[in-house]
This record gives structure tokens, C-alpha cells and sequence, in this order.
């Protein structure tokens, strides 16, 4: 008989060697689906995991792809690791994704050249601007409209938690829907292309370069988000091991009382945690939409607020291990695609696949803080 | 020689690191008060639970009245006809007594008949219970008589007491003991598990005394002092800590009419509590359980906030202040609860020093963290307090509990608190830490702090304390000089009559 | 303008029974759950799993029932995998629980192809006879199909075994304090497992429900956030059965007032009327929150919290 023993303290080795068995594991697995989804396995998970990156033929458009897919994750996902590691659980960053995106496709789309413009709400004219089309500030203005976006989104749970004790993870996640009927409601009308024949979605902000996010350096898939991620991660890694307030972020997950006792103000860290986390989701958002995406539509979220979770799992929480499992699961998002497109492997395949994924580390995780024993029941 | 009802033989139960068990062998005979004596960590608890079928032993074999007795579960011990009553742990508030009760028994009746049976047995034994009350609203001492009636009402042939008198004020001890003077009459035998050495001698007639796992000793406790027992106990000759008479400077902590409401549903709310503690005194604060303790540290703390001119620290107003304020001020807290709430268990002993040492021994720098400074401040810890542990880096709760409490109250004494509030310092603790913290606190009164011990141990505060009042329903009494204090005094004070004059005219 | 007087109120109240239904049946068994102290957040993927197994066994046998019994099966499939990391593998309930709702749209996704589009069997309104042909009780009472009726007969079933049978006193006291339940000797991990398992074959027949009955067809994603608004009820209701029930017909009757709405031409975009449910779930949330002192009365007292007996 199993019996697990817990250790003393979490064993290192284990907290990093974890993730790293969990991949091996999902591949295993993942192969056991193709093959039962008349897919070869070997071919699949080659196609997913190599070919992206290594493959003369698909290397070429891939490779920038794993920036740009990962940018996005590793940024959201940093937010919300510090939120996760003080017990406080943002779900709904893919809500305050699409917020970010929105408002800054609104002050984007606001100065478009074209004549002036007008803000719409319900078909009334809010306000009309005259085009400014090349002014400096603009594009600063839209990474704090995103920013301000995504964190506002973000303070609607943090203080109906504070003020009326609402569950966090239900109300985040609840905005997510808000967020999605927004978006469409943005897409085909307030933020509707007027030049757009009446097709749903917004103008090309590509079209417009005071605001557009392009590629830094050609080829790369580097482009400002990508490189905001890594000032974010960067700041989280200061913030959580150097910093105060990172120590209370962790006392506060791990012993909440402990941490009251060491003067941290519960109300306060709820606030920081998800606005931070909502602040780093609205400027995925508007990277995203202003770079890759190019406009808004009624299907421009994809889903990475909620792969951002599994994201900061894989990496443990910890903002190095953040980037890499956030070039990883670009990579199955990219492989995914390749699969998709090469060998008729489904979508969902994928997301099945990152479930999977999460599964592992979650049932693994358990050997870094228990140690697996043999236990023999004795004869009575 | 009759047979007994409980034979042990050799029972042995070992975890890794630590052999809890070690061939422990002892007889219980019948109609028997037989004690189980040892310090924390003595393999008490191990033992019981193994006579309650909760652990299975490695090694080693009891008989019942001479059959073969390997119980695999609590429902064949309580089948056998073996009960406990446990030390925490084993009620649930947010049900009634009924519930509870029946949650207790294997074949339980119909609550209906049951809160009758519960009713009348209750008022037999002198412990009378209103089954319809929501667990969580009754005091210590109600909560124990559910679990002694839960227990009786099996009719049991061996009732095991996990330290049942450490929650109940001495008046209430003194009907606990004539209910189980009358369960011995009755011919039941009880396996009565204590620390407190006077009890065991009032009570028992046979001792059982367990050091580091093993059996160190049987005896009769009426034959013995209970300076003998103590030593058998703890094995080594004790020094009682050193008092030296001190003169009382000026006032440091001040507090006028603190009312709080309690933050919690089954808390307990403060009542205008008023206290005065100066330069070089100790006051003992005892009481029972739940009496609102934890709340008047942590309006203390600074973890519950109090108008601002209620808490005074060397007249500088305090109440609404953050702990961290309030440290920087020079009052310093130790709240009860190791694990969890003074300590993070998971974190290392460094962060765990950087928890409340941060600004006080500069251990940040602006808003940075500097790791080797606190890393150095954990080290002088761990060695002026002697604490073990290979260390530092080790998690809090790879510690024992005699050790994390010398390192939760090192770390605030080594901040040369002007003002030292400590809740249950020796909880848990074996006598030899226990007795390395009272000198600790008594040195840091002498050096010229004030001292607030807040404890349940009747024994500590007389030890440590210049003057003692009674926490009761959230009420503080009025503060009286230790010496020439009697015990019956305490109990009346504990028991909420705090103003004895007055309870000797109603009586 | 719209015209309110198309807007029966007796179809209206029918209308919001069967809306209703979907999550009534995922919050009772989620009620279970937390009851014994556990917090499945994998609600959705649970749904959704039900929802497209269900589908496909309806569609394959041509019987809706073995398509529920399916449904019910594979949500407490589903759910096994969350007991199993959670009360053996000690993993965190908050992750697992969000990691069972990432998979469970996915593998509902993957197993949904070729589904689409497609029709599931008929699933036949039970027949009260003449007493359906009673005026306003007739069709609000007397017309439904039997998940309709055995959602309400799970409700009384879980409120009286909760209440009175000695099983349910032992599952609510492993939630109330599991360290003292095991001390009692009770088999904390098992009552637990016992617990997740019906509450993912509730919800697994809640998104049958959905893509059999309500509306009847499957697409991907199609429980859109039911599953997190049954977690929602179950905070509403205070862990109390019957109060699960009314605030799932009084969210039945907005989500139905919605769309009768939609349908009666209303001004405001579609869009911003589809948000209803969700803004009213949140404010709903608020209001019961608000009441802190009776909230902590309520919650069970080991809810979320992981187990690990020593020794």
C-alpha cells in the first residue's frame, strides 16, 4: 500500500523537476489521443513540438509566431502569478484582456486620420475629435488606455471583494462573459468600421502608424508587447523575491493570519493583486489588438487568459519559469495549428492537450511537498 | 492477581525520525483511575490513539479482560467498549449538541430520543446539557461535557481523558473529578492523561509515566511528591526559574474601556477592558479558552483596530495604529498560535524572522529586502535562544514545538520590545523550553520592559507574574499582587466573580 | 416600441422552469460537495462533458434517457479525476478545479465534432392527461419533461438525506471539521469522493439538459458560463436546498424575461441584453455576501480546505 508522507519542507528538486515530467507526460498521453484519434503519434507530437521551430519548411513563419503567441501569455501570466501565490484568484484575466483591447482600440480608433471621427455609444455621438494622426503621445496614450482598461476591469472584483466580501473567482470570471458581449457589441456597432460595408469589426489600426504596435525587429515576432513582457517579468521577479511587498504577497497566500499579524492589509493586497494582474492583462490586450490582431472583432480573443493560467502553473508561479512555459505553450499553440493544418488534427486536440497538461502538474506536484511511501498493513 | 481490563504488551510505533512508542507495556485494572504521565512529545497522544484504533502499532499487542484486542478502527475500540474524550478536535460548532452526540456513536437513535437520553444523563453525572445548542455558542467546559456525555451515553468500560482539565477553571475541575469518582464507583476504569501533576495525585491511583516513548516508571502518585513525579517525568532535577524583586517604573502600556466587537461568529467580543502595566512588572492574564484571549492580543497586536486614545504606549496613543506602527513604538506581540498565525510553516526561519523583525532590525532597506541581514538576525536567534535546527533555511514547521516557540518569542524579545505581549508561551512545550521562556520573559521584565503574559497555565502566571487578572466572557478583572494569592481565589476570579465581596453576599 | 402584452405570463414561468433546470441541477450537486467540504470549481467542464456525452449516446442509441444515464456517468467521470487529485494527490482544489474546467471544454470540443448541426431524439413531455388541460396550473405544473421533475425530486431527496438520515449528518460533519471527523473515525476521503462523484453526475445531467432538451442541439462551448453561475446559486442558497431552487427559477425567470424581451423587439441591443444574467448573478452575489455574519454560519467550516491525516 501507497501511503504519502509529508516532508519536512518542500523539496527543491522537485519543485522544478515536476513541471519537466509533467510535459513528458502529457506527450505520452497526448500520442495515446492522436493515436486514438487515427493520428500517427510520433508525427504529431513532432509536428507540434519541433517542427515549429526546426522544420525548414514551416521554421520561416513559426518561429515569429512563438514570440508573438507567447507575449501576450507570459505578460498576463506574471500578473497573475502574484495574485495566485497571495491566495487571491483572478480567473478572468481573458476578461480584462478583451477590456484592455477595447478601450485601447476606442482612443486608437478616436484619432483615426480618416476625417474627424466620432465616439458612439448606442448610436449617439458622444463626442467627435478632430484626426491627429501623427502626434508622439498618441501611442503612449493607447498602452495606458489598455492598461487603465484592464485594470479598471479587474478593480470590479477586487472591491465588491473588499467592500461586500464577493467571491473573487466567481465574479472575475462571470465579467469574462460582460467582457465577450462587449466585444461584440463593440464589433458590430460602437467601434464598427464605417468604411466596413457593414461587415462586424473595427477599423485596421495596421493602417495607422501613430498607434500601430509592427514588429520591432523584422522577422523576430518581437514586438512591444513582447518586450513589455519581459520588463514584467523582470519587475516580478524584483517584486517578488527582493521587494516587501512580495514577501507579504506570499505570507498572505501561505498564512494569511500570519501576514495580518505582520501588518498587511488583506483589503489592500486584494486590490494591488488583481489590479496588477488586470493592469498587465488590458496591456496584453491592447499589444495584441494594436500589433497581431490589427483590430477588434467579435472573435479577437483566443482564449489566452485562460491558458495564462496554466502558464503560470507550468512555471510554478515564478516569473523565469513564467517565460518558459509561456514559449512552450506557444509552441503547442503554433505546433497545434501546423497539426491542424498538415495532418487534419483537431483544434480542440490542443486544448485537450493543455488541459492534460495542467492535470499532470497538479497530481505531480504533490512530490515535491510528500514523499511516496511503501506501507505494509500488517496481519491483525 | 484479577484479570485486567486492559493489558499492553510491548507496543511499539515508529515514524520516521522518531519512535513514538517503544515497547510500552502497563496493565489498566478495572474500576481503575490510571494515569498516563509525560512531557509533550512523550508518546502520550501516540499510545491512546493506538488504544482508540486510530493508529495501527508497528509492533506489539493489548489484550481486553485477556482476549486478543488489535481495534482497526474507532467503531471496534467503541464496539469493545473503549471511548475518548479528546483534547480539541473532535466537535462540530456549527451543529447542535444532539448532532454532535449522535455523530459520536455507532447505532445512535432517533435525535428526538436521544436529546431526551442526553438530558437525563447529563443531569445524573452533574453536568447538565441543552441538546438543542449550537456547539459553537457553548464555552470549553459546556463543549468537554458533550464529549463526556457523548462517551457515556456507550456505556463504556474504559474512558480515556486526553488532558481534559486544560480548558476547565478549578471549580469546574472539581466537578469534572467527583462525575469521574463516580464513574470509577460505578466499576468503570479510566485512563486519565495529564501533565498537571497535583490532579493526578487528587485523582489517580495507579501512574503510568512515559519519557521519550518509553516507560520510565509505574507508581502510586498518592505515594509521591509531585517534585518526584516531575523529575520522573522529565528526567532531570528542575530549577524553577530565578524572581527577583523589581521596582515597578513608569507606566508603558496603557488601555481604557477597549471594547471590541468579536470579528468572528463564534468569537468573543472584548468588554471594556482596562489595564496598566509598568516598566519591570509581569501582569498575568489568565482564563479559560475562548474568553477572549486571542481578541485582546490582537487588539493589542494591532491586528484588530480600537479607537485611537484606548491603547497607550508610554502615553503616545496607539489604537490605530497598524502592528507595524505599533512595533516601531516598542509594543511587541506573541500570539498563540505558532504554525499559522507567528509563524508561516512553510517559510524558512529567515522569513520567518524578517515576519515581524523587518523594520525594527532594519532587515529591509527602503522597500528592498536585504536576505542577509535577516538571515543574520534568524542566526543570533537560534543561537541566544538555543534553538535546534540545522538552520535558517529550514520551514518553520520542520520544528518542534518547544523549538519554533523559542524562536517565535526569541524573535521578539532579541527587538528589545519597550512593551512584550505573549499569549500561551509555553502551550504545548516541553519543561525544559518551557522553562528556559518564563526566564526569558522574566529577564526582559527585569531589564526594564513590560511584560503582559496571557496564559490558561495557572501555575505559569503564579510563577512568572507580579499581578494577575482573570479574563472572563471578554471581561478583564481588576489586577491583584500575586504574592499571597490562593488558588481558590484564582478559580473565583476565572469563574467571573471577579469582585469577591460581592459574590460572598449572594452566596 | 415593444409590445408587452404578447408576454404571457403563464408561458413565461414554463418557460423559466425549463430555463432554470440546467443549473438547478449543477448547483444541487455542487450544494453536496461543498457540503462535504470540498470546492469543485470544475462545474462548466463538468457541464459541458455531460452535455456533449449525452448528446452523443442520444443521438447514436436514438434514446434520450441512455443519453442522460451517459451524461450523468461521464460528468462523474469527470469528477473522479478532481477527487483523485485532490484527495489523494493533495492537489489544490482552486487549480484542479479550474484545470477540470480548461479540460473539460476542450474535450468536449474534441468529442463534439461532427455533432453539430445534428438533431438529438425527442425527449417526450410526460403526460398528466386532462390534468395538463387545467388553465395557468395546467402548463406550468402538468406540461413539463421528466428532468423537470426529477430535478425538483433530487432537490427534496438531497434536502432530506442533508436533514434527517444519518449518512448526511456524517457528510456535513466531514465538511464542517474534517480533522474531528476522522478522529470520530469517520472516513473523511471517502464521504469526499462519495460527494464529488454525485456532484459531477448532477452537473453532467444539467448539460444534457442543455444540449438535449433546452435548446436542443450541441455547439461548442454551449454552456457559456452556467456551471460558474450554478457556483454562484450555491452561495446564494446558503448551502440550503430549497433555496438553491428558488434562486434558480428566480434566475430561470431572467434569463427567460431576457430573451422574451429580445424576442418583443426591445431597443437595446442584443448584446447588452445577453449580459443580464451574468450582471444579475454578480449583483446577486453582492447582496448575499453583504450579510457576512450569517455567510460564515453557513459555509461549511472545512470547505476548501485539504486533507491529510497524520500518521
Amino acid at each position: 500500500m501507497l501511503r504519502l508522507e509529508r516532508r519536512p519542507q518542500p523539496s527543491r528538486v522537485w519543485v522544478w523537476a515536476t513541471p519537466v515530467l509533467a510535459v513528458c507526460l502529457t506527450m505520452i498521453a497526448g500520442g495515446i489521443l492522436f493515436a486514438i484519434l487515427g493520428k500517427d503519434p510520433v508525427a504529431a507530437i513532432r509536428m507540434i513540438f519541433w517542427d515549429p521551430l526546426f522544420s525548414q519548411q514551416f521554421a520561416a513563419f513559426s518561429r515569429p509566431q512563438l514570440l508573438v503567441k507567447a507575449g501576450p501569455l507570459i505578460l498576463i501570466a506574471v500578473g497573475l502569478a502574484i495574485g495566485f501565490r497571495a491566495g487571491i484568484w483572478n480567473i478572468g484575466a481573458e476578461g480584462q484582456y478583451i477590456i484592455g483591447a477595447l478601450c485601447a482600440a476606442a482612443v486608437a480608433l478616436a484619432f483615426f486620420p480618416s476625417g474627424p471621427a466620432d465616439v458612439r455609444l448606442f448610436g449617439t455621438v458622444l463626442f467627435s475629435f478632430d484626426a491627429a494622426p501623427s502626434r508622439w503621445w498618441l501611442f503612449p496614450l493607447t498602452i495606458v488606455a489598455g492598461a487603465a482598461g484592464g485594470f479598471l476591469w479587474a478593480m470590479i472584483p477586487a472591491i465588491l471583494k473588499t467592500r461586500f466580501n464577493t467571491n473573487e473567482i466567481l465574479v472575475s470570471l462571470l465579467l469574462v462573459y460582460v467582457a465577450e458581449k462587449l466585444l461584440a457589441a463593440a464589433s458590430v456597432g460602437w467601434l464598427r468600421n464605417p468604411q466596413g460595408a457593414g461587415f462586424p469589426g473595427s477599423r485596421n489600426l495596421s493602417q495607422f502608424p501613430a498607434v500601430a504596435n509592427p514588429e520591432i525587429l523584422p522577422g523576430t515576432g518581437m514586438h512591444w508587447g513582447v518586450a513589455i513582457a519581459f520588463v514584467a517579468v523582470i519587475f516580478g521577479y524584483v517584486l517578488l523575491h527582493r521587494h516587501m511587498l512580495g514577501f507579504h504577497v506570499q505570507l498572505a497566500g501561505q498564512a494569511p493570519r500570519a501576514a495580518r499579524f505582520a501588518g498587511v492589509a488583506p483589503a489592500r493586497l486584494v486590490v494591488f493583486c488583481l489590479g496588477i494582474s488586470g493592469l498587465l492583462a488590458g496591456l496584453a490586450g491592447m499589444f495584441e489588438v494594436t500589433g497581431p490582431a490589427r483590430m477588434i472583432t467579435i472573435d479577437f480573443n483566443v482564449g489566452y487568459g485562460f491558458t495564462a493560467i496554466i502558464v503560470a502553473f507550468l512555471g510554478r508561479l515564478h516569473p523565469v519559469g513564467i517565460v518558459l512555459a509561456g514559449l512552450l505553450m506557444a509552441l503547442t499553440y503554433i505546433g497545434g495549428e501546423l497539426a491542424q493544418f498538415m495532418l487534419g488534427l483537431p483544434s480542440a486536440a490542443i486544448q485537450v492537450f493543455q488541459g492534460m497538461l495542467l492535470f499532470f502538474l497538479l497530481a505531480l506536484d504533490m512530490l515535491s511537498n510528500y514523499r511516496i511511501r511503501l506501507a505494509y498493513r500488517e496481519a491483525a | 492477581m484479577t484479570t485486567p481490563l486492559l493489558a499492553i504488551e510491548g507496543l511499539t510505533k515508529a515514524y520516521p525520525g522518531v519512535i513514538a512508542n517503544e515497547e510500552v507495556s502497563f496493565v489498566i485494572g478495572e474500576g481503575e483511575i490510571h494515569a498516563l504521565l509525560g512531557e509533550n512529545g512523550a508518546g502520550k497522544s501516540t499510545l491512546v490513539k493506538t488504544i482508540y484504533g486510530l493508529i495501527r502499532p508497528d509492533t506489539g499487542q493489548m489484550q481486553w479482560r485477556a482476549a486478543p484486542y488489535a481495534p482497526t478502527a474507532p467503531h471496534e475500540a467503541r464496539a469493545t467498549g473503549v471511548a475518548m474524550v479528546f483534547q480539541h478536535f473532535s466537535l462540530f460548532d456549527a451543529m447542535d449538541v444532539a448532532e454532535n452526540v449522535a455523530l459520536g456513536m455507532d447505532d445512535p437513535p432517533p435525535i428526538r430520543q436521544l436529546a431526551a437520553r442526553i438530558r437525563q444523563v447529563s443531569t445524573d453525572y452533574g453536568l447538565p446539557l441543552d441538546p438543542g445548542r449550537l456547539v459553537g455558542d457553548l464555552s470549553a467546559g459546556e463543549r468537554q461535557r458533550v464529549e463526556i456525555i457523548r462517551c457515556l451515553l456507550q456505556n463504556p468500560q474504559l474512558l480515556i481523558m486526553d488532558e481534559p482539565t486544560s480548558v476547565l477553571t478549578p471549580q469546574e475541575v472539581d466537578i469534572l473529578f467527583q462525575t469521574l469518582r463516580k464513574l470509577r464507583a460505578e466499576g468503570r476504569s479510566i485512563l486519565y492523561i495529564s501533565h498537571k501533576l497535583d490532579e493526578i495525585r487528587a485523582l489517580c491511583e495507579t501512574a503510568t509515566i512515559l519519557r521519550r516513548g518509553k516507560v520510565v516508571a509505574s507508581c502510586d502518585p498518592r505515594e509521591k511528591t509531585s517534585r518526584q513525579l516531575a523529575e520522573m517525568m522529565v528526567g532531570t532535577a528542575l530549577t524553577a526559574p530565578q524572581r527577583v524583586g523589581r521596582d515597578p517604573g513608569a507606566v508603558l502600556l496603557q488601555v481604557d474601556g477597549l471594547s471590541l466587537r468579536a470579528p468572528s461568529a463564534f468569537g468573543t467580543s472584548l468588554k471594556d477592558i482596562a489595564l496598566t502595566v509598568r516598566a519591570g512588572e509581569i501582569l498575568g492574564i489568565g482564563g479559560v479558552a475562548g474568553n477572549g484571549q486571542d481578541e485582546l492580543l490582537a487588539a493589542l497586536a494591532g491586528e484588530l483596530r480600537a479607537p485611537h486614545h484606548v491603547i497607550r504606549v508610554q502615553d503616545q496613543p496607539v489604537g490605530r495604529f497598524g502592528p507595524n506602527t505599533r512595533r516601531a513604538l516598542g509594543l511587541l506581540c506573541a500570539p498563540e498560535e505558532r504554525l499559522g498565525h507567528a509563524a508561516a510553516p512553510d517559510m524558512s526561519l529567515t522569513e520567518n524572522a524578517l515576519l515581524t523583525g523587518a523594520w525594527r532590525e532594519k532587515l529591509v532597506w527602503q522597500v528592498f529586502i536585504d536576505w542577509k541581514r535577516a538571515r543574520n538576525f534568524a542566526e543570533s536567534i537560534i543561537a541566544r535562544f538555543d534553538v535546534r535546527t540545522p538552520g535558517p533555511h529550514v520551514a518553520a514547521r520542520a520544528l518542534s514545538g518547544g523549538n519554533l516557540q523559542k524562536f517565535v518569542i526569541g524573535r521578539e524579545i532579541m527587538q528589545r520590545p519597550q512593551v512584550l505581549v505573549v499569549n500561551q508561551p509555553t502551550w504545548g512545550v516541553d519543561a525544559a523550553a518551557a522553562a528556559a521562556i518564563r526566564q526569558a520573559l522574566m529577564d526582559l521584565a527585569q531589564g526594564g520592559a513590560a511584560v503582559v503574559v496571557i496564559s490558561q497555565d495557572l501555575d505559569e502566571l503564579l510563577e512568572v507574574a507580579d499581578s494577575f487578572c482573570a479574563l472572563n466572557a471578554g471581561r478583564l478583572s481588576a489586577p491583584r499582587p500575586v504574592p499571597g494569592l490562593t488558588m481558590e481565589q484564582v478559580g473565583l476570579m476565572l469563574g467571573g466573580a471577579g469582585d469577591m465581596e460581592v459574590a460572598h453576599v449572594a452566596t | 416600441m415593444m409590445d408587452l402584452s404578447s408576454i404571457n405570463p403563464v408561458v413565461l414561468v414554463a418557460a423559466l422552469m425549463v430555463a432554470a433546470t440546467p443549473i438547478l441541477l449543477a448547483a444541487i450537486g455542487e450544494l453536496v460537495v461543498e457540503k462535504a467540504g470540498v470546492l469543485n470549481l470544475g462545474v462548466e467542464g463538468m457541464m459541458i462533458t455531460g452535455a456533449v456525452t449525452g448528446f452523443a449516446f442520444a443521438v447514436t442509441s436514438g434514446n434520450p434517457y441512455l443519453g442522460m444515464v451517459a451524461a450523468a456517468t461521464g460528468g462523474a467521470l469527470l469528477a473522479l479525476i478532481f477527487a483523485l487529485l485532490t484527495q489523494y494527490l493533495m492537489a489544490n482544489q482552486v487549480a484542479t478545479g479550474l484545470a477540470l474546467t480548461l479540460f473539460g471544454l476542450g474535450f468536449s470540443a474534441l468529442l463534439g465534432q461532427g455533432y453539430s448541426g445534428v438533431s438529438p431524439p425527442r425527449t417526450p413531455r410526460l403526460d398528466f392527461g386532462w390534468l395538463a388541460e387545467i388553465p395557468v396550473l395546467g402548463p406550468i405544473v402538468f406540461r413539463h419533461d421528466p428532468l423537470v421533475y426529477v430535478s425538483i425530486i433530487i432537490v427534496a431527496a438531497v434536502w432530506w438525506f442533508l436533514r434527517y438520515s444519518r449518512a448526511g449528518r456524517i457528510l456535513r460533519a466531514v465538511g464542517e471539521n474534517h480533522d474531528a471527523a476522522h478522529a470520530l473515525g469517520y472516513r473523511v476521503r471517502m464521504v469526499r469522493v462519495a460527494a464529488i462523484a454525485f456532484g459531477g453526475a448532477c452537473a453532467g445531467l444539467g448539460g444534457a439538459y442543455l444540449s438535449l432538451i433546452r435548446v436542443p442541439q450541441w455547439t461548442e462551448g454551449m454552456t457559456a458560463g452556467a456551471g460558474w453561475i450554478a457556483l454562484a446559486l450555491v452561495v446564494f442558497a446558503s448551502w440550503r436546498p430549497w433555496r438553491a431552487l428558488l434562486g434558480a427559477y428566480l434566475f430561470g425567470g431572467i434569463v427567460t424575461l431576457q430573451l422574451t424581451l429580445q424576442a418583443a423587439g426591445w431597443r437595446i441591443p442584443v448584446e447588452y441584453l445577453a449580459m443580464a444574467p451574468y450582471l444579475v448573478t454578480i449583483v446577486v452575489l453582492v447582496v448575499i455576501s453583504s450579510g457576512r455574519a450569517r455567510r460564515t454560519l453557513a459555509a461549511p467550516g472545512s470547505l476548501g480546505r485539504p486533507f491529510h491525516a497524520a500518521g
